[in-house]
């Protein structure tokens, strides 16, 4: 096989090394689909399951809205669905409303904007857009999917029992997390959350090495680290943030796990719970929130990180402009990883942590909305003077991007301590973390979908459904959350099962309502995506190999790339992904795997000197000379 | 039956739906012109360009509207010291941050209605500029870095140490009831305790052997006097809480094993703030603002403020929590037996008493 070879350039022996190992692949069913080790299947096997759990966890926000929303409505129709988790006079249970919030943070955060975001389009975009055959390790990254698999099944079988699922928060404080008593969702609910997260965490760290590995080893020629699409530098300091700090909260979910299992004390303390005091002592729950926002915050990193690098590619491809400030917004990707390690404990400057250290951490909070700053001034400026297309994938971006500067504003907010005492822990939080983190994560993850689904099945969406279904989540998600705004500066406190009880939390029914009326269409709305998905996959009109007319390497690929991606050599690359809309160009894109030496029209005076380089290389497919 | 029909409705309407979506697919596809000509968008490109720009303007006309009509609503009085400086910061944050937002959204909006595409233009090949980058660095640079400085000075002050004559007060939190304890009518000191000695009965904990607890007393009411300095002691029995008195701006995590404070002035009583908000069942409130259990939303307290001759005049009707528990009498030392009674006010004539044994 491979006998076509796609590149320009035929008869380079370089890159070739591959070509006798990958015919021998054809494997069966299992083998291609199940237990594959080709990094395009592992990725659509991530986005897949990343579906599902977005479904339940968009489905438990919306029972829980009901509750916010229609304090007063009879709910006994769920009661086929939650069974016991309703009471005789038809409402929710209190408990099974916290396990509810509790399991929406816990699956939206890990499962869909980590796994489901990071696990899809690290795993199928890096060796596309770097040029390479696959990851560096097949069976590491198959392990990975298969641990997140596992871990999956984990966190699912606990929201089946009777106690019910974990329930202290998806931040699981202890000693409300450590003791049975404290809640019936503390008991083996809470174990299986643990299990749960211990094995995702092998998954992540799994996936994060092959990541790093493949991008700093397996780039082809010519892709230079200075050549890489944004995308890939987003998703290579996401991976390296994730190496860092998943460990460190494998370790407070291991401690934890001590506590609740072995009697160890490590942060419980003089507690006195149904009638007994407990002999823990000397162990501090404080220690555990430091530990947990040690991953915590980088965490939120973890999961904008990507959808950062993913618009900037849609943006820029659908302007038809390069990308504005291509190193700053590397340098801005780079700060905000490093930065993201030093603010862990903005979280809590009210948890009686000592106060000089809350003024760090302010200090440095606030210093991450420079380069937050700068990224969305050069996303604006980007569109400027462009020539834009709005397909679905751009709408989606141009949406993060909208989410990323409404919610990023109130972060400069929270992060003021002393503004901070009032807003902690009220919906202003909410409001801001669901914009800036949640939604703008979810946008880019969806513009990544719409964008390379053409890569992905070889098939086009509906454009006309992807509109709609943009429009009405893109309204939608400011309805949910842009209220709440005003919810939280009124005062009114997270994860409260109702507010009747306060005369100070009395009002905003109808902002309640209609928060709640907005995240129920809005939840709908993403059937229109699930079905435009799926019967595009199969029905779908065929794509061309390049439809966006894209620059990056992925589009250099045969429409339905199989197992080592290219046939034949793997091309090399001569020039960044943003040559758009280039002055003295015939079109307005030109691939990276294009030479100067066949732009002369277009190239700028540096680039003329790189000509010589091509032509001198001693690897790789340059062919403008014959030396022998 | 109606679950059958319900059922039956909503598949029919699926079905509908994706007929509708079929036929649309099916004419759009005979409508295409070839795919090799130059069009590179339908017209779909100029209803989402226009759009965005209808979104933008008719989303920032309701911001703008409803934050200034229902400011009332949503905008909590005040009635600490600390909290009117805090809520100054929020405004000035708010002015800057919402210019801001509303120039980038605006810009953005223009931007994207625009450069929307058009056939045969060629986009600006613009892939740097280091002096707007330069720009844009430095300026959100210098305005964050007067937000730092602003906020830096009000949280030092909020959390410097309380005065000495500050009012101490100690607030506890358990599942799902805040209790406060006060110092007393004699000593004005809190006298120590131990989780270990807590039982129903001594829910303090209260180490009687430390003379200083003899005249502590409780109140499911938190009273504080107007004006003064009080400094809240807080701790935790079971799990995390956090003690939010929503008016004063006060907020602080209860912690089993580590007791926190929170230090604040009191500025309007009880009486003035039903005046000022023309609502005579006006009462603030404490309220816990960390997740804690199946009851959280329910773990309520009443706070009240008074002028500080009033408090001082509920303080000195309230009865030591020895007096309210003799049976623990037993507890205290022999050698402070006497001390006990006295300063729980259980004998009225010290001198006489001691004298007499």
């Amino acid at each position: 096989m491979a006998t076509t070879d796609i590149h320009v350039h035929h008869g380079v022996p370089h890159h070739d090394d591959h070509e006798h190992e990958h015919e021998h692949h054809e494997g069966n069913f299992f083998t291609t689909y199940i237990f594959s080790e080709d990094h395009k299947v592992i990725g659509k096997q991530f986005l897949i399951t990343g579906i599902f759990w977005a479904l339940i966890g968009g489905l438990f926000s919306i029972l829980f809205r009901l509750q916010l929303g229609f304090p007063d409505a009879n709910l006994e129709w769920l009661r086929p669905l939650l069974g016991g988790w309703i009471s005789d006079q038809g409402k929710l249970d209190p408990q099974f409303y916290l396990a509810l919030v509790t399991m929406h943070g816990t699956i939206m955060v890990f499962f869909v904007l980590t796994a489901g975001l990071s696990g899809t389009f690290a795993n199928f975009l890096i060796p596309l857009q770097i040029g390479a055959r696959d990851m560096a390790s097949g069976f590491m990254n198959m392990l990975s999917y298969w641990f997140f698999f596992l871990s999956s099944v984990v966190m699912f079988t606990s929201l089946f029992l009777e106690t019910g699922p974990a329930s202290g928060g998806w931040t699981i404080y202890p000693p409300l997390s450590a003791l049975p008593q404290a809640m019936s969702g503390s008991g083996l609910g809470m174990t299986l959350w643990l299990v749960s997260m211990a094995l995702f965490i092998v998954s992540t760290l799994l996936g994060g090495i092959n990541y790093i590995a493949t991008i700093i080893n397996l780039r082809t020629h010519g892709m230079s680290f200075t050549r890489l699409p944004l995308t890939i530098w987003a998703i290579f300091f996401t991976a390296i943030v994730g190496l860092l700090s998943f460990p460190v909260l494998f370790a407070a979910v291991l401690l934890l796990i001590f506590d609740r299992s072995f009697g160890t004390s490590f942060y419980l303390s003089d507690i006195y719970i149904a009638g007994e005091a407990l002999a823990h002592s000397g162990g501090s729950p404080v220690l555990f929130q430091h530990l947990f926002w040690f991953l915590g915050h980088p965490e939120v990193y973890i999961v904008i990180l990507p959808a950062l690098g993913i618009t900037s590619e849609i943006i820029a491809t659908n302007s038809r402009k390069p990308i504005f400030g291509y190193k700053a917004m590397i340098g801005s990707l780079l700060f905000i990883a490093i930065l993201s390690f030093v603010v862990w404990a903005h979280h809590m400057f009210v948890t009686g942590m000592n106060p000089f250290l809350g003024s760090i951490f302010m200090l440095l909070t606030l210093i991450i909305a420079v380069p937050s700053a700068v990224k969305i001034f050069n996303y604006v400026t980007t569109l400027w003077k462009g020539n834009i297309r709005f397909t679905p994938g751009m709408l989606f971006s141009i949406g993060m991007v909208s989410y990323f500067l409404t919610g990023g504003i109130t972060g400069i907010f929270l992060g003021n301590s002393a503004i901070d005492i009032q807003l902690h822990d009220t919906y202003f939080v909410v409001a801001h973390f669901h914009l800036v983190m949640g939604s703008a994560a979810f946008f880019g993850m969806l513009a990544g979908i719409y964008h390379w689904f053409p890569k992905m099945f070889g098939r086009m969406m509906n454009a006309k459904l992807g509109y709609v279904h943009f429009w009405i989540t893109f309204i939608g998600v400011y309805m949910v959350f842009f209220p709440l705004h005003y919810i939280g500066i009124a005062g009114f406190p997270r994860r409260y099962y109702t507010w009747t009880n306060f005369d100070t939390f009395s009002g905003f029914f109808d902002l309640n309502m209609l928060v709640s009326t907005a995240a129920i269409i809005t939840f709908s709305a993403q059937f229109i995506f699930l079905f435009n998905f799926f019967y595009s996959m199969f029905r779908g009109p065929k794509a061309s190999s390049n439809p966006w007319n894209s620059n990056t390497l992925e589009w250099t690929t045969p429409r339905l790339p199989q197992h080592g991606n290219w046939p034949g050599a793997i091309p090399s690359v001569y020039r960044w992904p943003y040559d758009y809309s280039k002055p003295g160009a015939k079109d307005d894109f030109i691939p990276q795997t294009i030479p100067f030496s066949e732009t002369p029209e277009s190239n700028l005076p540096h680039e003329n000197d790189l000509i010589r380089l091509e032509t001198t290389g001693t690897q790789g497919a340059i062919v403008v000379e014959k030396k022998d | 039956m109606t679950n059958l029909i319900i059922g039956l409705g909503v598949v029919l309407i699926l079905v509908i739906l994706y007929l509708i979506f079929r036929v649309s697919s099916l004419v759009g596809l005979a409508r295409t012109r070839p795919v090799t000509t130059e069009a590179r968008v339908d017209s779909s490109n100029k209803v989402n360009a226009a759009l965005f720009l209808g979104f933008t303007i008719v989303s920032l006309v309701a911001f703008f509207w409803y934050s200034f009509a229902y400011f009332e609503d949503y905008n909590l009085p005040v009635a600490s010291v600390h909290g009117a400086w805090t809520d100054t910061l929020f405004w000035i944050t708010m002015a800057v941050t919402v210019a801001a937002f509303s120039i980038i959204s605006v810009v953005m909006a223009l931007f994207v209605f625009n450069y929307q595409h058009k056939e045969g233009r060629k986009a600006k090949f613009y892939p740097d500029n280091h002096y707007l980058e330069l720009a844009w660095t430095i300026i959100p640079a210098i305005v964050l870095a007067i937000l730092i400085f602003t906020g830096l000075r009000a949280w030092n002050d909020i959390t410097s140490p309380a005065s000495a004559d500050a009012e101490v007060i100690e607030v506890i939190g358990q599942q799902f009831a805040w209790t406060a304890r006060y110092p007393g009518n004699r000593d004005n000191t809190l006298g120590s305790y131990n989780y270990k000695l807590i039982d129903a009965v001594n829910e303090f904990g209260l180490d009687l052997s430390d003379k200083n607890s003899f005249d502590d007393f409780k109140s499911l009411e938190l009273h504080i006097p107007k004006d003064k300095e009080v400094l809240i002691k807080i701790r935790a029995k079971d799990v995390l809480h956090s003690m939010y008195i929503p008016h004063f701006r006060v907020k602080m995590d209860a912690v089993p094993g580590m007791p926190t404070q929170f230090k604040f002035v009191a500025n309007k009583t009880t009486e003035e703030m039903r005046d000022e908000l023309n609502n005579p069942t006006f009462n603030y409130e404490l309220a816990c603002a960390e997740v804690c259990g199946q009851a959280h939303f329910s773990m309520k307290m009443i706070v009240v403020v008074e002028e500080p001759e009033a408090y001082e005049k509920w303080k000195q009707g309230q009865e030591a929590w020895l007096k309210q528990n003799p049976d623990y009498l037993k507890k205290v030392p022999a050698a402070l037996q006497d001390a006990a009674m006295i300063k729980a006010g259980m004998q009225r004539d010290p001198g006489v008493a001691v004298a007499g044994n």
